[in-house]
């Protein structure tokens, strides 16, 4: 894994290699094994490198035969073998056994149609000097990040915002339409990203620059056009679905390095393992997070999968007080805000990883949006069922099936919950209807905006600008396919990949693949009839009954718990942490503007008595202190650490 | 009766709302209103037992009586009535709603 980073100017020919290399310094934590820069008229690419595959040759930038074509690479191209061969028969001459270099004689070949033939997980510039044109591309699900901005003429681009920060024509600035979709999506919608003009690529998308014009394109699609036919016998599915992800996995087990795994004690990690441990002589290493909460912790199901699958496996134990520890640094990693607090166990899992020697793990991550496991799902199935006749106490009953292990809704008289869980009838022939409740909920947050905030944002809904990047053929897609859409397109880059993916693996240079993102499988996952991916109410039917006989009985017919860390308590543990005293004083809150002081105090007091215990208030206090920790470390000063958290500034290249 | 009510008012314009003044009427809903979610029942519920030494028992937890300040008002009332006739004991005797809870 990897960085890049570049400038592309339409009218200077001069490119400012100290800039460049203060850009790439910013980020080589995801590629602290050596950097290189490539600069040419008018354009400079720059790479920091994790070296995986072809560690002594695969120096970057990488060019081809003539020297005309030039790329920076971030990622892996799994079915690199393949292309290189067919490359070879065609005539290519390769310099390195590297995969980065298969894309740029593939470019040769198919021009900027070259990614649709990778399988992978990527973000790369190539600059086609013949052509005199940049172009950039990301891949299909949005594993690896790729932002831009324009700035004097230049196109400026980076793996991470704070490279961009680094150029001296740029400015840092919050885009508050862009809070106010975190505040309700948990996502910013691409390409907004929380900075002013700062943007994302959107996964899935290529964009060229040529004499100053940007050109952006989508290259694939997610369709579930169709989902609704069986096309073949359920013996079928598991067969193909057996195969897809037999082989996402083996070709995701490329590597010149030892690969290891997480293993959460769910099914999908489980599965993955399981599958690795088919190919590989050797005993795998896996890793997991246990919490010291016990409603969170989930180690004895980690421990029933570690002996039943035989791993060297290596826990690390998370508390409160550990997630505030390493909060700020989680924020600086992120860079934008977030409503839960789950990234922070996660980067310390990488840590983790890192200090035992590794650098590439497989997860299970991917499974619950493209074969239906989330909670989110059963909910909405449970609510559309129960709003048919919503005078059934029968029916009702059913939502005590939904988040068992949430006790204080389980506490709930049954005339609470059906009011809690009820579909206005408005509601039922919303496109969003599955994730109405949690959008709702989300955007409370937003009360706490300042006046001044709330002012600007009058008139901005955040769910038309989410209508207007829906496909036209989601309209008539069955609803179950519509909340995957929602899950797979958004969330799963703007949150799960990134925030909780990502960023926190690579701030330690641990690089994550995910077999189950392999876009094969995605795409055949998505002609799949819904009921079989949700049987009734058995979340993953079609991939417990692929995959249960390689499994322990208990983890394969477990209730579903999703990953839950540690929330707004972990700020008040112990007496209280300096810094979010610092970020949430009423006098810090005026200054930065965005909140309301007398609202945030009271939010503050409430958890310092202990009265804090609802998910309403844990997410208003991580998105606000989150947000405060963004306008610290990348508005009002621009360092790690910010200016009221110095004592853990570290690292980087503002120097 | 009225000081309770207002008492009650600043409660859950304090804890639910955090100060801000809401523009909801005495008799407005709060699940209508979006002012309470699942968790909020609790915090209701803890608030009424710890503050007024009442207890508040399963039964009691329906809408009619806790989902509005006029309807929390009079629930109040009538348990203090009930304790003063002595027919009900104080908080502090089991209650299965918030004995295992994390209040």
């Amino acid at each position: 894994m990897c960085a890049i980073a570049g400038i592309c100017n339409s009218k200077k020919f001069t490119v400012d290699t100290q800039v460049l290399e203060r850009m790439i310094g910013m980020v080589r934590h995801r590629g602290p094994d050596e950097w290189g820069l490539h600069a040419d008229r008018g354009v400079g690419l720059a790479s920091a490198r994790l070296s995986i595959i072809d560690l002594s040759g695969g120096h970057q930038p990488i060019h081809n035969e003539d020297r005309s074509i030039w790329i920076t690479f971030n990622g892996e191209i799994f079915n690199y073998l393949e292309l290189r061969e067919e490359l070879l028969s065609r005539g290519h001459i390769f310099a390195t056994h590297s995969d980065t270099e298969v894309i740029v004689h593939l470019y040769e070949e198919k021009g900027t149609e070259c990614v649709r033939e990778l399988n992978g997980q990527w973000a790369f510039a190539i600059w086609d000097g013949r052509q005199r044109r940049l172009f950039l591309s990301r891949d299909r699900l949005g594993v690896r990040p790729l932002f831009y901005t324009r700035a004097g003429g230049s196109l400026i681009f980076a793996s991470e915002i704070k490279s961009i920060f680094a150029h001296p024509e740029v400015r840092r600035e919050l885009d508050l339409a862009a809070l106010e979709q975190i505040f309700t999506f948990w996502f910013t919608l691409p390409p907004h990203t929380i900075f002013k003009d700062i943007c994302e690529l959107p996964p899935g998308h290529s964009l060229t620059f040529k004499d100053g014009e940007t050109n952006i394109r989508p290259y694939w699609h997610l369709d579930f056009t169709g989902s609704s036919e069986r096309i073949l016998s359920e013996n079928e599915y598991i067969e193909q679905l057996g195969h897809l992800l037999i082989d996402a996995t083996h070709i995701r087990l490329r590597s010149d390095v030892p690969v290891g795994a997480y293993l959460s004690g769910g099914l999908d990690s489980a599965i993955v393992t399981a599958l690795i441990n088919k190919f590989s002589g050797a005993r795998l290493r896996t890793f997991s997070v246990a919490f010291t909460p016990r409603e969170l912790d989930e180690s004895p199901y980690q421990q029933e999968a570690v002996h039943f699958l035989n791993t060297a496996h290596e826990q690390i134990r998370c508390g409160y007080e550990d997630v505030a520890a390493v909060f700020p640094d989680v924020i600086w990693h992120t860079e934008k805000p977030i409503v839960r607090a789950a990234p922070a166990p996660l980067y310390m899992l990488s840590k983790l990883v890192r200090e035992g020697g590794y650098k590439v793990v497989l997860t299970g991550e991917g499974a619950d949006e493209i074969f239906g496991g989330y909670d989110i799902y059963k909910e909405a199935k449970i609510r559309r069922f129960c709003a048919a006749q919503p005078e059934s106490k029968q029916r009702a009953r059913l939502l005590r099936r939904l988040y068992p292990y949430q006790t204080n809704l389980q506490k709930q008289p049954d005339c609470y919950l059906q009011r809690f869980f009820r579909a206005r009838p408005e509601d039922i022939s919303n496109p969003f209807f599955s994730h109405l409740p949690r959008w709702e909920l989300t955007a409370q947050v937003k009360s706490f905006f300042s006046d001044e905030v709330k002012a600007s944002l009058a008139g901005y809904d955040p769910l038309s600008e989410l209508v207007a990047q829906l496909p036209v053929d989601y309209f008539g897609w069955h609803s179950f396919c519509q909340a995957q859409y929602l899950e797979t397109m958004f969330l799963l880059p703007g949150y799960i990949l990134s925030s909780q993916g990502d960023r926190v693996a690579l701030a330690h240079s641990v690089e994550a693949r995910h077999p189950f993102l392999d876009y094969r499988l995605v795409e055949f996952a998505a002609k799949m009839p819904p009921n079989l991916k949700m049987k009734v109410l058995n979340e993953k039917y079609i991939l417990k009954r692929t995959f249960g006989p390689l499994l322990p009985a208990s983890i394969v017919n477990r209730p579903k718990q999703p990953y839950r860390a540690p929330d707004g308590r972990s700020f008040f543990s112990g007496g209280g942490v300096d810094y979010a005293e610092g970020l949430l004083a009423p006098s810090q809150i005026k200054a930065d503007g965005i909140f309301d002081p007398s609202a945030v105090a009271k939010l503050v007091e409430k958890f310092r008595a202990g009265r804090a215990i609802g998910v309403k208030d844990d997410m208003a206090l991580v998105g606000i202190l989150s947000t405060q920790l963004v306008i610290d470390q990348f508005i009002s000063t621009f360092q790690q650490g910010g200016s009221l958290w110095t004592a853990l500034r570290q690292n980087c290249a503002v120097s | 009766m009225d000081s309770a009510q207002a008492e009650l008012r600043r409660f859950v314009i304090d804890n639910f709302l955090y100060g801000r003044d809401g523009r909801f009427r005495d008799d407005d809903s709060f699940l209508d209103m979006g002012i309470i979610d699942s968790t909020g029942l609790l915090e209701l519920v803890n608030f009424l037992e710890k503050h007024y030494g009442i207890s508040v028992e399963e039964a009691d937890l329906i809408p009619e009586n806790l989902d509005s300040i006029v309807q929390l008002a009079g629930f109040l009332q009538r348990k203090l009535d009930q304790r003063r006739a002595g027919s009900v004991p104080a908080a502090g005797t089991a209650n299965c709603l918030v004995a295992g809870s994390e209040l």
